[in-house]
């Protein structure tokens, strides 16, 4: 889709799908790595990558703030993901001329 | 109505609504949309009619009571609600006893409806 000029405003995670957030996720050699391809369309294209936070909270997924907040040791997530409220997918979907869901 | 910015939203819900968190989420993003003012449409497909189940306890289950969240959603002035007609007959659904008002649709209306709205949401 990029590589075809458009532009992907944001990619939001909601319930189980905030695990892919997660910085300890390890996948065997021979298998994809989904925790990568979400880094690189952060790194490469810019793509803002949002946590739903309530679903996040429920995964154990916790930026330094949540962590702190819930007197949890250390983070969960990967820093190029944002935790945040379900008003960032109420917003993308205002702003975006097309909307797709994966999974569920 | 949407707003005359705002893209019409259908939130197509096909989960059950205790076998997994998913129900619930989705009805969390219904909720947020209204508190946003997007205004949203509803389709219950599938699986998913069984959301509108009448005396719904999830009391024992330790999760939100699923009913009682829809019978919240006119306060929300989410007031189009639809349901997959052939679901709802293959499991007997009552809807006059339903947590919510609804219209049936059947398959031909239901794409229409699709086609009719900017966005789908499904879960």
């Amino acid at each position: 889709m990029l590589a075809r000029g458009h532009s992907i405003h944001r990619v939001f995670f909601l319930d189980a799908g905030t695990v892919a957030g997660s910085a300890n996720s390890v996948f065997p050699q021979d298998e994809s790595n989904p925790a990568r391809l979400w880094s690189n369309l952060s790194l490469e294209y810019g793509v803002d990558l949002v946590i739903c936070i309530s679903s996040a909270l429920k995964h154990g997924m916790l930026d330094q703030v949540e962590a702190n907040r819930h007197q949890r040791p250390y983070p969960t997530i990967n820093p190029l993901f944002t935790i945040s409220g379900m008003g960032q997918l109420v917003d993308a979907c205002a702003q975006s001329d097309r909307l797709i869901t994966f999974g569920g | 109505m949407a707003q005359d910015n705002s893209r019409s939203v259908l939130i197509v819900l096909r989960r059950s609504p205790y076998g997994s968190s998913l129900a619930k989420a989705s009805l969390d993003v219904v909720f947020a949309n209204a508190a946003f003012d997007q205004a949203v449409d509803l389709l219950f497909l599938g699986d998913g009619v069984l959301q509108l189940l009448p005396g719904q306890d999830s009391h024992i289950l330790g999760m939100k009571n699923v009913g009682r969240l829809l019978a919240s959603l006119p306060l929300y002035d989410i007031n189009r609600v639809y349901v997959d007609a052939e679901a709802a007959t293959r499991y007997k659904l009552d809807l006059k006893k339903a947590p919510v008002n609804t219209q049936l649709l059947g398959d031909a209306e239901m794409h229409q409806l699709m086609l009719n709205h900017d966005h789908l949401l499904a879960f």
